[in-house]
């Protein structure tokens, strides 16, 4: 029986972070837990939080469920974590300027060539082009996860356009409509800065061409994305035009936007769709999402697109590996956060341990996202597990694995009452003028009994995630 | 060397179109091969937009058209003086990884009938300067020079199933090949100087580069069985011809497109 | 402001103004059934009204011969038909949601509210819904979305345009309400001052909410021209043709002043003013003289080539 670490019970022993909710969770009668519930619910519909799960189909206007019970962490426990996240967003960069440069760490033998060359997430279109400030993914989002009281690990990065943000910040706006007292009781760090900073972090990179203030915008797909609330959350928050690609057109060296008064220049672009998608003279011919022309306005520093296409060579599982490396190789120093030791079944020895122990690994697609395409072990069935092994055996290259966590638990509200369910996190680095991370991010909460997978499309929840202030 | 060049490419439309975007890969690479005297790139009635160098070391400028659209005219004049490196490229600025071209496309896709042919041209040969050699002859041998008997979305493995093509055809069936026995390889387009006792192909070109370690990126031409010489001029390279293509565009609307080029080559007699 | 935003809003209210539209015409439709026939029968009456939603070919190719259950249906619940009242409303709603960020959290709730209470209309058994019910229900909608706009949203471009958006959508609407009485419904000239004549006039005004207005506003007798002047050139009778003219190029002015363009030089202003001087210089006479039919006709497509300039000028992103 795997023990798991539980980050309010320490034995039945209260841990100083949670010591402000004991007498709250208490206290609270569960008729009054109830109301609240369907409360919160209730806000989250009026305001239009839903997220679609792609290939389920049914209602576009699903909620996520919402998890009252806050998760916490200390000031210390935070700064550490911060410091390490800070130190892996800075070495992802560094590494995405060196790829689309000369490629030192490859030339030193640190990174084998063929990872980062022959990944398909390399773009040779942005190759020799230095971003502004040199950055390539102004928005990094690391989903930690918790075994111990003092041991975290790094389960990926996402470099390219991390989603879920404004969970993170109606969560809390909701936690404080429905729980004032509770934030008058303790000190809880502030996560409403957070459009400011990304407002500041995407003028920061404003390209060569801009003279004056430049003006930013967010590009979404559309209003059929599932991510759509997102995005007109954030164009919202930041006061800026969110716009789809027939909104825009190149002309001039510039990118214009269609407005009533006519043409307006367009200097930052928050991306929120694919590389593909984003200019169909560069990339995909049949895309509709496109704006004609947009890479070569872009790489003659025309505009700024954030995050630079081609950040995702950087969050490729299969370089996932090599991060620990990075941080030693550009910044010359010790990773602060740890990387979950990790088999890659392209290697043949690798591969040979991982269909020897299937049972107990947790195996996911290089490619893959979003909790699909994956199998954990120890929660499978033997037929799953055969089936996943004709898989891996048929393309190994395209899958690697890892040990089963013991991902840390916090106290959730569930049917009975309150029972430890399993978390992750999912802080947001900014990195632009300056590298910052608000004091918070996204937990995702199993709320299934027993569950490791927190993904919103297989029955993940979320919950407020507060960082105590000293 | 030196050549002269005047080529016109023009779209016409059998109704009045939206915006037309263009990006144009249409400028002489710079290497000890070739020496620009004169170039000029423009668009009618276009409006010029950003130009850069790329990875690869291909100028590119991008071009835009106001609506309504009923033609769109490229015309590129120039003067430039070439020099035989046989087909070496040598002194090319440029930062694209090779590995990075070792990466099948949709027109270069490896089917079985190619990987048997790449096999039997290199067995045996161990170095890579002889295996590319060998593949660019096996290419020219298995692929006749066959106006019209393709088309432009063909791919190599249809062009060598058929075993006829152009230049394009040839092109896409060596750098398939080749990365299929792990030599980097990619797609060059450009301009050819047909002299009077040449065969009579387009002055529009293509061929193909291969990377060979020690040396760097040579170029192969398989529908002239050689590598280029001063009668070559060098454009853009990508990993086909939809990357390479000297004119990416896109013409908003539903209107009919008539594509019409004219290119003419002729020798500066000194 | 990004044009497609602003084409988002003068749709959101476009579409609310003509869903109110498609649940007065069946209002009429469902008085004049209530009547005795005068002899053509009760099925040209429901035919005519498929014809002035424009609506008849979608109908019979789903449903073949006008009957009055399938045509409360049509309009009013089948999505198939653009046009019905649970389309338009959905339309309105999803055109919101995509400026969500645009409007303000009021007008947001009267769209989001309506769209899920007739989702709830749509679960309950019909037989459960009188029409008139279902009709009083879309118009209070309607009038909730514009009191909401009127009491929250900021008078910038947004508001000018989604008024834009009603204005122009009414004056067609009224239009075409006036041209199914007219044309439409009357089977034939000789009928004209007939029994049937007046009381289908006063069925008309009731669906426009405005027959007790005529009274205040005319007294006496009711008779077709009076009826014109009200619906066509009366300023102080809210749903006229010149009043949601006024109205449109009002919101015209707006946008100028918004924009500090030079008043009055916008193109499509001085169509707008046009249409105002035609209509301010028009009498009853001259609008029987040219036939009401004509004379509706051509003002539905100068409405139309007013809303292309509109299209043109700020909704298309090209104008410089």
């Amino acid at each position: 029986m795997t023990e798991y670490f539980n980050e309010m019970f320490d034995g039945g022993k209260v841990r100083q972070p949670y010591n402000g909710l004991d007498g709250w969770m208490r206290e609270m009668p569960s008729e009054l837990r109830a109301m609240k519930q369907a409360e919160a619910e209730a806000l989250f519909r009026r305001i239009g939080i839903t997220f679609a799960v792609y290939g389920e189909g049914g209602d576009p206007d699903r909620l996520i469920p919402f998890d009252m019970f806050p998760r916490v962490f200390t000031q210390p426990e935070w700064r550490k974590l911060e410091r390490g996240i800070k130190q892996r967003a800075r070495a992802l960069n560094a590494f995405l300027l060196d790829v689309y440069g000369r490629g030192e760490i490859v030339r030193a033998g640190r990174i084998p060539a063929r990872l980062v060359y022959q990944n398909d997430a390399y773009e040779r279109a942005v190759s020799g082009f230095i971003p502004p400030r040199g950055i390539y993914s102004h928005i990094v989002g690391v989903d930690l996860v918790r075994t111990g009281p003092d041991q975290f690990y790094v389960l990926e990065d996402n470099c390219r356009t991390p989603s879920g943000v404004s969970y993170m910040l109606e969560n809390r706006e909701i936690m404080m409509r429905m729980f004032p007292q509770l934030f008058r009781e303790n000190r809880i760090e502030p996560v409403d800065g957070y459009s400011d900073a990304l407002r500041r972090t995407l003028a920061s990179v404003a390209p060569t061409k801009c003279e004056g203030e430049p003006t930013v915008a967010i590009l979404t797909p559309g209003h059929f994305n599932s991510a759509y609330y997102e995005h007109s959350f954030l164009a919202d928050l930041m006061g800026v035009e969110l716009v789809e690609g027939p909104d825009l057109f190149c002309e001039g060296g510039f990118c214009w936007m269609r407005t009533t008064e006519g043409p307006k220049k367009l200097d930052v672009i928050y991306r929120r769709i694919d590389d593909a998608f984003l200019d169909p003279l560069c990339f995909r011919p049949d895309s509709m999402l496109g704006i004609p022309g947009l890479m070569d306005v872009y790489r003659s520093g025309g505009v700024s697109i954030c995050s630079a296409p081609g950040a995702g060579v950087a969050d490729d599982k299969a370089i996932y590996t090599f991060v620990p490396e990075m941080v030693r190789f550009y910044l010359g120093e010790e990773p602060l956060l740890e990387n979950v030791p990790t088999w890659q079944c392209a290697k043949k020895d690798d591969c040979k341990y991982v269909l020897e122990n299937l049972s107990e690994l947790v195996v996911k697609e290089v490619h893959g996202s979003g909790g699909y395409g994956m199998l954990v072990g120890p929660k499978s069935t033997k037929e799953q597990i055969e089936n996943f092994r004709h898989k891996i055996e048929d393309n190994p290259e395209n899958y690697i694995a890892q040990p089963t966590l013991a991902l840390s638990t916090t106290p959730t509200f569930v049917e009975e009452g309150v029972a430890p369910r399993h978390v992750d996190l999912r802080p947001y680095c900014l990195v632009g003028e300056k590298v910052e991370l608000v004091p918070g991010g996204l937990t995702r909460v199993a709320l299934t009994e027993g569950s490791l997978v927190v993904n919103s499309s297989q029955g993940g929840g979320v919950k407020d995630t507060w960082v105590l202030a000293e | 060397m030196i050549l002269t060049v005047n080529h016109v490419t023009t779209y016409d439309y059998d109704a009045p179109m939206g915006a037309a975007v263009q990006s144009l890969r249409m400028f002489p690479s710079r290497f000890e091969g070739q020496r620009v005297i004169e170039w000029d790139v423009s668009v009618e009635g276009g409006l010029r937009g950003g130009s850069f160098r790329d990875g690869a070391g291909d100028r590119v400028e991008g071009w835009s058209i106001r609506p309504p659209v009923d033609e769109v005219a490229i015309t590129v004049k120039g003067q430039v003086e070439t020099f035989d490196t046989s087909g070496v490229l040598r002194g090319h600025r440029e930062l694209v990884h090779p590995m990075a071209y070792l990466r099948e496309t949709v027109a270069t896709w490896i089917d079985d009938s190619l990987a048997a042919l790449a096999e039997e041209a290199v067995a045996g040969a161990t170095e890579d300067l002889n295996r590319a050699h060998r593949l660019s002859a096996a290419i020219s041998e298995a692929i006749a020079y066959k106006p019209g008997a393709t088309h432009s979305h063909t791919t190599a493995a249809e062009a060598l199933a058929q075993g006829e093509g152009v230049c394009q055809d040839h092109a896409h069936a060596l750098v398939a090949v080749a990365r299929c026995v792990d030599l980097p390889a990619r797609y060059v387009s450009g301009y050819l100087f047909a002299t009077d006792d040449g065969t009579p192909h387009e002055a529009a070109h293509a061929w193909g580069e291969i990377w060979v370690a020690g040396i760097g990126w040579i170029g192969f031409d398989p529908a002239n069985k050689c590598c280029p010489d001063e009668r070559y001029i060098r454009l853009g390279s990508g990993l086909d011809a939809r990357e390479a293509a000297p004119i990416r565009g896109i013409t908003q609307g539903s209107g009919e497109e008539r594509l019409h080029v004219t290119v003419a080559l002729d020798q500066v007699q000194q | 402001m990004l044009s497609r935003t602003a084409e988002n809003l003068f749709w959101v209210a476009r579409y609310m103004e003509r869903a109110e539209t498609m649940a007065r015409l069946l209002e009429v439709g469902a008085r004049i059934a209530l009547t005795p026939s005068t002899g053509h029968g009760y099925r040209s009456e429901w035919e005519s009204l498929l014809q002035a939603s424009g609506t008849a070919d979608g109908f019979s190719e789903k449903y073949g011969d006008p009957v009055q259950r399938n045509i409360e249906s049509y309009l009013f619940f089948d999505r198939d038909n653009p046009s019905s009242v649970v389309s338009c409303i959905e339309r309105a709603r999803e055109n919101a949601r995509i400026v969500r960020t645009a409007i303000t959290g009021q007008v947001w709730d009267t769209l989001n509210t309506a769209f899920q209470e007739i989702r709830q209309i749509e679960r309950q058994p019909r037989s459960e819904w009188e029409i008139t019910e279902l009709c009083e229900w879309v118009a209070r909608q309607s009038a909730l979305l514009r009191g909401a706009m009127d009491g929250t949203m900021l008078r910038n471009d947004g508001f000018f345009f989604m008024n834009l958006g009603y204005a122009l959508e009414r004056a067609d609407n009224t239009a075409r309400l006036i041209d199914v009485k007219y044309f439409v419904l009357l089977p034939s000239v000789e009928m004209v001052g007939s029994g049937l004549d007046n009381y289908q006039w006063q069925v008309l005004l009731r669906a426009l909410q405005s027959y007790r207005a005529f009274h205040w506003a005319y007294g006496g007798e009711l008779t077709a021209s009076k009826i014109m002047h009200f619906l066509i050139l009366n300023p102080a009778s809210p749903r006229s043709l010149i009043s949601a003219t006024r109205k449109a190029m009002h919101h015209l002015d707006n946008l100028e002043s918004f924009y500090e363009v030079e008043p009055g030089t916008g193109l499509p202003q001085m169509r707008a003013k046009a249409i105002m001087t035609e209509l301010n210089q028009t009498q009853v006479a001259e609008i029987i003289d040219e036939g009401l039919h004509e004379f509706l006709t051509r003002f539905i497509g100068e409405v139309g080539q007013l809303t292309a300039l509109v299209q043109q000028t700020y909704l298309s992103g090209d104008a410089r």
